[in-house]
């Protein structure tokens, strides 16, 4: 056992009774987290990063159970009865969740959430532990921490809830502090804010912080010593140096080679523009009740004008609320939109839904969440096929099975894969999917919003290949929606900045990546950690 | 808050006005009339109670007097109870109702809540299955059944307790009427509050609040326990209507002298003016319950909170 260890983990396990059996989450895994250090627990989805720690604090869905030792400072906390666990748990160690949204209790003000685990580990009253609260909210950077303290969470952004977790956690000051993808919900700018503010506050306290994230670029900004996961199991311990230079495992190689790269040829100047928007304005109107007397416009995306040529793809990027998807829709014309917009030699602004019909499978959406954009219900040769029945309607049944069957391999799937249902299938699967529907269409213009947010870094790599491959061979237009930067920098010729429904700057890919010249693009790119 | 009760009266009005417009009609519509007796009577003397209680106008006018004479509070004499006001009936059933359906109503809601919160936390254990099972009874069983068997128990077999009537008005009376009024609301909140309560033991904030070591009874009572509440309240207001404006079928088979019996009663002797005297009074309960209920949610979640 390591002198220094404060937390020391071995053989873990964890285990989920399921209908289909006992699922092993965490395979027998031994960690050490030393005094004041930064330790990362890298892993894709599924590898167990997460569980391991739920299982040492005593988190696990009722189903799930821990084996093993994990013993804090000679403490042995598995097995431990909950009255103990609970004289640990919030005041040695304590936890940060990936969702800021929902981690707090709604009907609570934010200063009594952080006042009633003060005051259940160190006793006092509520008063007593509201003047500390307003200390941490200072600490943390909260504005106004004297007026804030009575806010709701829904008052706060994601940001400042964030913030509002970290005083929580700080409250008691404890020894360990778990960030469990602390930043994965935030806006790229923000979660710069937030790892800075963790940092400096670990260097104030003291305490050690267990990072958990799939983000290398985080860990190779932020910690000290890096474990890696894959399917339960501990691949590789190291420095973060160690790791990132020399790696021993097959699976960190991989990991690290899958962060987006290469580049795309750029379309001849010669290329005919076959999108173009002139001036778009999409509004959204608010309020506006039976009795209600406010009411208002808000506009999302304010005068905004693109031109997309033959093979081209464009990047738009930008924070949440930005109004680069709604830029997106309304350029398909899904959504009302004031301004020009052209197709080819058409000027489809005033086209309606039944005008506008003909030309949609020219004009494909892909979306990016994998699992809310398939219909659980259908067959996955149904779901490809179901615009075939609206734009080649005269198609016998085996000639759209073999179109289907012609689009399923062109994403890289088993042409079997028609006959099973959405479920059956990873995320990155159902992506290519998702893209097989679009491209079973034969569409000149694709918008991508957010393809691969919602994917791992391997799979996202396999998917911008995918995409960049079928821009070659079919001579396809792409406009790009993402919030990250380093995909849209693998995947666009031209790059939009976008915030609050206004372009903030446009150019060339190269140019704007690395003479960005406006404040807001340099914050941007200020904030990602490159691996 | 005080605009928001004034608004939400306000627009009490325009609702109320067509609750009973529409019932007005529909009642007219309704064949037969509150003359049309078995033995039909002789011309003459309908004639003249038709003009005694100007039925014989155009219905547009009767609809016209109506409406301007409610707005007075005046319903109207009833046509079955003849030496009655509708007003005066109500006054004198209603309290028998109102007591009745508190009554009631505590003992669903306390009752609901608990066996709900306590299935929950017990979810899939045999003490779940148990007051699931009943709860379901509870829901199915119409009280017609209920009222009877709790009867036959009680009263006749093990002869505890009164078999009807509101007597002395003493607690001895109230309970199998109170009990078989109760259960199906009853079990309608041990069901919301088993379903949400599990609901809220799984939400992200609450594994934040376990993760900070607060005791289990903190996590369940201030945390889980508020935001379950949120449905149940909801329902409150429609069950609330429903109990202290009287059970028709509770109030016959214990020979109660609530209100509850007039809405069927004069359905069936087409007493057009005690119908409509209910119908306005069920909506007022209605409206005003819904009313307490937003307040009351407003003050359990910030999210909603009126200004």
């Amino acid at each position: 056992m390591a002198a220094d260890s404060i937390l020391t983990v071995r053989n873990l396990k964890v285990a989920f009774d399921t209908p289909d059996g006992v699922v092993e989450a965490v395979k027998g895994i031994d960690l050490d987290v030393k005094s004041g250090e930064t330790l990362a627990i890298v892993g894709e989805s599924g590898s167990g990063k997460s569980q391991t720690m739920m299982g040492i604090m005593g988190l696990l869905a009722k189903n799930g159970r821990a084996i093993g030792s994990a013993s804090y400072r000679g403490k042995e906390l598995i097995g431990l009865p909950m009255k103990e666990l609970n004289t640990v748990r919030g005041a040695k160690i304590t936890m940060i969740f990936q969702e800021p949204m929902t981690s707090l209790d709604p009907l609570y003000t934010i200063g009594r959430q952080i006042a009633e685990p003060i005051v259940h580990h160190r006793g006092g009253n509520f008063k007593q532990a509201k003047a500390r609260a307003l200390e941490l909210l200072e600490l943390v950077g909260i504005p106004d921490p004297a007026r804030r303290i009575n806010s709701y969470p829904h008052e706060l952004s994601g940001g400042q809830r964030q913030r509002v977790m970290i005083a929580m956690a700080l409250a008691n000051e404890p020894d360990i502090l778990i960030a469990d993808e602390p930043t994965t919900a935030l806006d790229v700018t923000i979660q710069a804010q937030i790892l800075d503010l963790l940092k400096s506050l670990q260097e104030k306290f003291g305490m050690a912080v267990v990072l958990i994230t799939h983000d290398l670029g985080i860990v190779r900004h932020f910690a000290n010593r890096v474990a890696v996961m894959r399917r339960g199991e501990v691949v590789e311990t190291g420095t973060t140096i160690d790791i990132f230079e020399r790696p021993q495992a097959d699976y960190t190689r991989m990991l690290l080679a899958a962060e987006p790269s290469g580049r795309k040829a750029s379309p001849p100047d010669s290329a005919p523009i076959i999108l173009e928007g002139r001036n778009v304005c999409v509004d959204y109107h608010t309020g506006g009740g039976l009795f209600s007397r406010a009411s208002g416009t808000f506009r999302a995306v304010d005068d905004i004008t693109l031109r997309l040529k033959q093979g081209q793809t464009i990047g738009i990027v930008g924070e949440s609320g930005s109004g680069k998807s709604t830029l997106g829709r309304a350029l398909l014309k899904l959504l009302p939109a004031s301004g020009h917009i052209r197709f080819e030699t058409r000027d489809i602004s005033h086209f309606g839904r039944s005008t506008m019909r003909p030309l949609r499978h020219e004009l494909q959406l892909v979306f990016q969440d994998p699992y809310g954009s398939l219909s659980p219900r259908q067959t996955v040769g149904e779901i490809i096929t179901e615009g075939l029945y609206v734009h080649a309607p005269q198609l016998s049944k085996v000639e759209r099975d073999r179109r289907a069957i012609e689009a399923l391999k062109e994403v890289g799937l088993d042409p079997a894969a028609r006959n099973r249902y959405p479920h059956e299938f990873s995320g990155g699967q159902r992506q290519r999917i998702a893209i097989a529907r679009a491209m079973i269409l034969k569409p000149k213009v694709v918008i991508l919003d957010e393809p691969t947010s919602a994917l791992d870094r391997s799979v996202q790599g396999q998917v911008i290949e995918l995409l960049r491959g079928l821009q070659t061979s079919h001579d396809l237009s792409y406009i790009f929606i993402s919030h990250d930067l380093s995909v849209i920098k693998a995947m666009s010729d031209y790059v939009i900045v976008m915030k609050n429904g206004k372009i903030v700057e446009e150019g060339e890919t190269d140019a704007i990546f690395d003479a960005p010249k406006q404040d807001y693009t340099k914050t941007l790119m200020n904030a990602v950690y490159t691996a | 808050m005080i605009s928001f009760v004034l608004r939400r009266l306000a627009s009490a009005v325009p609702t109320l006005f067509i609750v009973v417009t529409i019932s007005f009609f529909l009642m007219r519509f309704a064949p037969g009339g509150p003359f049309n007796l078995e033995r039909p009577l002789p011309p003459q003397t309908m004639a003249n109670l038709m003009r005694t209680y100007q039925l014989d106008q155009p219905l547009w006018r009767q609809y016209l007097t109506y409406i301007t004479n409610a707005v007075t509070g005046d319903f109207g004499p009833s046509y079955i109870y003849k030496d009655n006001t509708v007003a005066e009936l109500i006054a004198k059933g209603l309290p028998y109702s109102l007591e009745l359906g508190f009554y009631a109503l505590l003992v669903a809601l306390i009752g609901g809540v608990l066996a709900g919160t306590i299935a929950a936390l017990r979810q899939n254990s045999i003490l779940d299955f148990a007051i699931m099972s009943v709860s379901t009874i509870g829901v199915t069983v119409p009280n017609f059944v209920v009222g009877p068997v709790l009867t036959l128990i009680f009263a006749v077999i093990l002869a505890w307790l009164p078999a009807g009537s509101w007597g002395d008005g003493s607690l001895r009376f109230l309970i199998l009427p109170m009990i078989a009024l109760a259960l199906p609301q009853l079990a309608v909140f041990a069901r919301l509050t088993r379903g949400s309560m599990i609901e809220a033991l799984h939400t992200d904030h609450i594994r934040t609040a376990r993760a900070y070591g607060l005791p289990a009874r903190t996590v369940v009572v201030t945390h889980a326990m508020r935001a379950a509440l949120l449905p149940v309240v909801s329902y409150l207001a429609p069950c609330a209507a429903a109990l202290l404006t009287g059970s028709a079928v509770i109030e016959t088979i214990f020979t109660i002298p609530g209100v509850g019996r007039y809405f069927v009663l004069g359905a069936i002797n087409r007493d057009y003016t005690l119908v409509m005297g209910t119908v306005v009074l069920v909506a007022i309960f209605v409206i005003v319950f819904n009313l307490v209920v937003d307040i009351l949610y407003g003050l359990l979640d910030p999210r909603v909170r009126h200004d």
